[in-house]
């Protein structure tokens, strides 16, 4: 068990308590719409803003909550228990104005972060139609003016907060010759003129948040909103990646706890030919199974978290983290369903639905696929 | 203004269990601040974000009881202070009020005291109304709403048949029901700073108060058994078949027990 | 002074505006079985001002005496002046044992009478009597009910408890018994400092639930509107009132008035009938005494089948519209 400090602690609980009666119960209403509920969500955001978990992750000098890595995972982590979706929503809000923390300008940080901090979302925005993983061949360009602004095209799509995002950060080609060194970053405001907001995407789970694609058509960004020196962007991005499958991994515990709590009390409720359906080995062995896979995504989030807090590079471990926990989060919550046999394909039992939001943990902020290439390269090349 | 409000760490269940020999089971039961107690915590913070006001918690129980008080810093309280001597334990609620009397005057000076109306595991609603006597002060229990006024505490009280709006002169005594409000959460920040904030624990001794009227020798009361409320089992008559002979036999049935 | 010293059991006879309180009636009926055992006499303590007429309804309840004291500053309750007067009869009398109805006025006053005489004070309890010891207890819930602890004051005088309402079945009123009616002067002055500014009466619509001859009561598993005037329907049609457990309030689904339950109301009808209520030691507590009790849930081991009756094993939401169509079909 990882040592959490006092405060820590204390933040924990708090954020439990907070899942369990604002969070929890608004989960099956936003997946019950098929399209983004934004109603529901506004209600979940406006109570994310008074607890102050908007911004938890920032300085305080900017009007965070001061928390570092592990503090922020801590809230990923317990919010999943409640509502997987929300709590993707957090992590793609954060990765955003993390961009922003780790590479802007002191005045970008002075203009942004307060907003941040005080609940503005932010979204990032990588992926676009034709260019998913091979994230060096996005086809959006912005192309310099001679007041050193620049002239935005292009598009994006499957980008996690967009249509309730307030600020986008939007990585484009600044030199279509120079591959992944030709990319940099750019904060778009919701109501740049030039940029359409698409219609939510209908999909599959992971409903609470809101996906929709974007096309920009000749939106003029000042040189002020380039994040970092230009050329720099798919570094900007990958780091961000790196702290988002912490995120991920961080999900899939709390999804998998979440989903296996369920199975628990039904297999200690639920009776067949008069005992109780845990007293079969059939039934029991894979809470061994689940539970030995939950232990081991707990222990990797907490390590490569401290990795991340104590600013140590942590490529790998996140990539190893996501890939396996990701997957053992999809094979719990088949396996629970499975336990629940009949009621739990029914969707009033909810691990049906936790199973749809499990899928996309193999494909958001890069493919299982992806990782592997990440991890065994990174492992054969020593 | 100086407002007191008092918290109980309680076991986080509402299914308390007892082991063979009648003791509770509090292996990993966690605790949590007795709900209603929350409740005060959070129409203390309103009176102060209102009036302004210095706002104490208190408590009194075993060390870890600190928890509940590091919470009720976190919710915005700006000092707390834990009674908590072996001489405090076993305490019945007449006990319960003196130490707690005791710990008002310690910290002296106060206009407000406000406590949840009961607490959910001895559930007595005695501790409020019994503090308030010893202090000789006036109490309004049961309040569902809360204001203060030119020296004055206003207060609605739901009872069984009426509702009534009642004011007492301050220092006085107010217990709270859950109606009143609801509580927050505490925030990251204040969580932080809640840390920070003036807190110590205090002993009989610092408290002045006299070890024959604390804890057990102090509690006329005392508990001699603790069992499981007694399982009625009834014979119960299964009604089964087809919807619709459930359906039939279920009247039937209401025909036989004269409900139609 | 020795607590042999201390005799007679005392009810405190509650009144507001000139009318008893009625488990003032359980407490004098339960007091009978007190005296049986101990042999002392029962003495209802009327405090108010204009109240000795309803003396001779307390000995027709069940009382052997009835002190009565009046005063300007009993007209209306407020704790200090009530915690006063009965502070100086209790002196004066020495009763052992003094019991209160657990009723929200009888909530304020007693615990500042537990400090008034320094003794101990039992808080809604469900049931007293003498143990195997010769001990007087009281029977009194904890965690909600999930737990009940015998109380028992050995060395302090009087024993005091207050006592939940409706445990107790009344006498029967006997014009014909005869008791003594004491006066009593007190001196209590108006608190200055507590004031009642205004009293709505509640504002009642149909049958409260605790007066209701037939309960339909709805728990955990009734998850929509849509099912919940499912119930509504068949109470409705057998002409009952609504009732709920916990999880259909605190979910908003029905008010505070409706709950059953250690924290809510406690009903005795003639019929409840529970539906998808798995029965919490909780709801329990607030609706075991019922008459008959009939219960539908779709597992077989909830708790509820413990004290039914009648118990339907099934799913509600077939069960409970085949139920309405058949009673439509009987009455057509």
């Amino acid at each position: 068990m990882y040592k959490f400090t006092e405060e820590q602690i204390m933040i924990r609980d708090m954020v439990r308590e907070f899942t369990k009666n604002e969070i929890e119960p608004i989960d099956k209403a936003m997946d019950e719409t098929l399209s983004f509920n934004m109603e529901v969500y506004e209600q979940v955001h406006a109570k994310l803003i008074e607890t102050g978990l908007m911004g938890i992750h920032l300085p305080e000098q900017y009007g965070g909550g001061g928390g570092d890595a592990i503090t922020s995972q801590i809230v990923v982590n317990e919010i999943a228990k409640g509502s997987a979706s929300i709590a993707l929503y957090l992590d793609a809000n954060w990765l955003a104005a993390d961009m922003i923390l780790e590479h802007g300008s002191e005045e970008q940080k002075q203009k942004y972060l307060p907003l941040a901090a005080q609940g503005k979302v932010f979204a990032f925005g990588l992926t676009e139609a034709s260019a998913g993983s091979d994230a060096a061949g996005i086809r959006s360009v912005a192309v310099k003016q001679e007041d050193g602004s620049y002239i935005l095209n292009g598009g994006k799509a499957w980008i996690t907060n967009s249509g309730v995002a307030d600020y986008y950060l939007i990585m484009a080609k600044t030199d279509p010759n120079a591959g992944a060194k030709g990319i940099s970053v750019f904060i778009v405001p919701k109501d740049a003129e030039g940029l359409t907001i698409g219609k939510f995407e209908h999909k599959m789970g992971m409903r609470g948040s809101a996906t929709c694609e974007l096309s920009f058509d000749n939106i003029r960004i000042p040189e002020s909103d380039r994040v970092g020196r230009e050329g720099l962007g798919f570094k900007v991005a990958m780091i961000a990646l790196d702290g988002a499958r912490i995120s991920i991994g961080s999900i899939a515990h709390g999804l998998s706890q979440h989903a296996m709590e369920i199975a628990k009390a039904y297999a200690n409720e639920r009776t067949t030919f008069g005992k109780p359906i845990k007293a079969y080995q059939g039934v029991a062995f894979k809470f061994a199974d689940m539970y030995a896979k939950l232990r081991a995504m707990e222990l990797m989030v907490w390590e490569t978290a401290e990795l991340k807090a104590n600013g140590k590079k942590h490529t790998v471990e996140a990539a190893s983290l996501k890939l396996m926990s990701s997957l053992w989060c999809k094979e719990i919550c088949d396996e629970c369903i499975q336990v629940l046999g009949g009621n739990g394909y029914s969707a009033e039992f909810n691990v049906e639905r936790f199973y749809r939001d499990a899928k996309l943990l193999e494909i958001g902020e890069g493919t299982s696929e992806i990782l592997r290439m990440v991890v065994s390269g990174a492992y054969l090349a020593q | 203004m100086k407002i007191l409000v008092f918290v109980k760490q309680v076991p986080d269940t509402d299914d308390v269990k007892l082991d063979e020999r009648g003791n509770l089971k509090r292996d990993g039961v966690s605790t949590k601040i007795n709900p209603l107690d929350a409740n005060a915590v959070e129409a203390a913070i309103q009176l102060k974000e209102k009036y302004g006001a210095t706002v104490v918690a208190i408590s009194m129980g075993p060390p870890q009881a600190e928890d509940v008080l590091k919470k009720a810093l976190a919710l915005g309280c700006d000092e707390a202070y834990l009674l908590s001597d072996r001489a405090f334990g076993g305490a019945d609620t007449l006990a319960t009020a003196y130490t707690l009397a005791m710990g008002a005057k310690k910290v002296g000076d106060f206009d407000l005291l406000l406590f949840g109306r009961h607490a959910v595991d001895g559930d007595t609603a005695q501790t409020g109304p019994a503090t308030a006597a010893f202090l000789d002060i006036p109490q309004i229990t049961l309040a569902s709403s809360i204001d203060v006024q030119d020296g004055w505490v206003y207060c609605d009280r739901v009872l069984e048949n009426c509702t009534e709006k009642v004011r007492a002169k301050l220092p006085a005594a107010v217990t709270v029901t859950g109606d009143i409000n609801t509580p927050r959460y505490p925030t990251p920040i204040n969580i932080m700073k809640a840390l920070k904030k003036p807190r110590a624990i205090w002993d009989a001794e610092a408290v002045g108060a006299d070890k024959t009227m604390t804890g057990i020798p102090g509690s006329p009361s005392s508990t001699k058994v603790v069992f499981a409320p007694p399982k009625r089992n009834t014979d119960t008559a299964y009604i089964a078949g087809s919807v619709e002979e459930i359906a039939v036999k279920f009247v039937d049935m209401l025909e036989n027990e004269h409900v139609l | 002074m020795a607590k042999e010293n201390y005799k007679g059991i005392w009810i405190f006879a509650e009144q507001q505006n000139g009318v008893l309180e009625p488990t003032v009636f359980e407490l004098l009926a339960k007091a009978q079985e007190l005296k049986a055992h101990n042999g002392e006499e029962i003495v209802a303590v009327l405090l108010g001002c204009g109240v000795a007429q309803l003396a001779p309804s307390l000995i027709a309840g069940g009382a052997d005496k009835v002190i009565v004291a009046e005063n300007e500053a009993l007209a209306q309750y407020s704790a200090r002046p009530y915690q006063q007067a009965l502070t100086q009869l209790a002196e004066k009398y020495m009763p052992s044992i003094i019991l209160y109805g657990a009723t929200s006025l009888g909530r304020d006053l007693a615990p500042r009478m537990m400090i008034s005489l320094k003794t101990g004070l039992t808080a809604d309890a469900i049931d007293l009597g003498y143990d195997e010891d010769d001990v007087f207890f009281q029977t009194t819930p904890a965690y909600g009910g999930s737990i009940l602890a015998h109380i028992v004051i050995l060395e302090c005088r009087p024993q005091m408890s207050t006592v939940r309402p409706k445990m107790f079945e009344p006498l029967i009123p006997d014009e014909s018994r005869t008791g003594e009616v004491i006066t009593e002067n007190v001196t209590v002055e108006k608190d200055d400092c507590y004031e009642v500014i205004s009293v709505e009466p509640k504002v009642v619509t149909g049958i409260p639930l605790d007066k209701a001859r037939v309960i339909v009561s709805g728990g955990r598993g009734v998850k929509s509107e849509e099912e919940l005037n499912m119930l509504r329907e068949l109470a409705s049609l057998i002409g009952a009132q609504l009732g709920a457990a916990r999880p259909l309030v605190d979910c908003g689904f029905l008010p505070h008035d409706l709950q059953i339950g250690q924290s809510g109301v406690a009903v005795k009808p003639e019929m409840i009938i529970n539906v998808a209520l798995s029965g919490s030691v909780q709801y329990q507590v607030g609706m075991q005494s019922s008459k008959c009790i009939a219960s539908i849930n779709y597992t077989a081991g909830a708790p509820i089948f413990d004290i039914s009756h009648y118990g339907v094993v099934a799913d509600f939401k077939s069960v409970v519209p085949a139920i309405i169509e058949e009673i439509k079909n009987r009455k057509a």
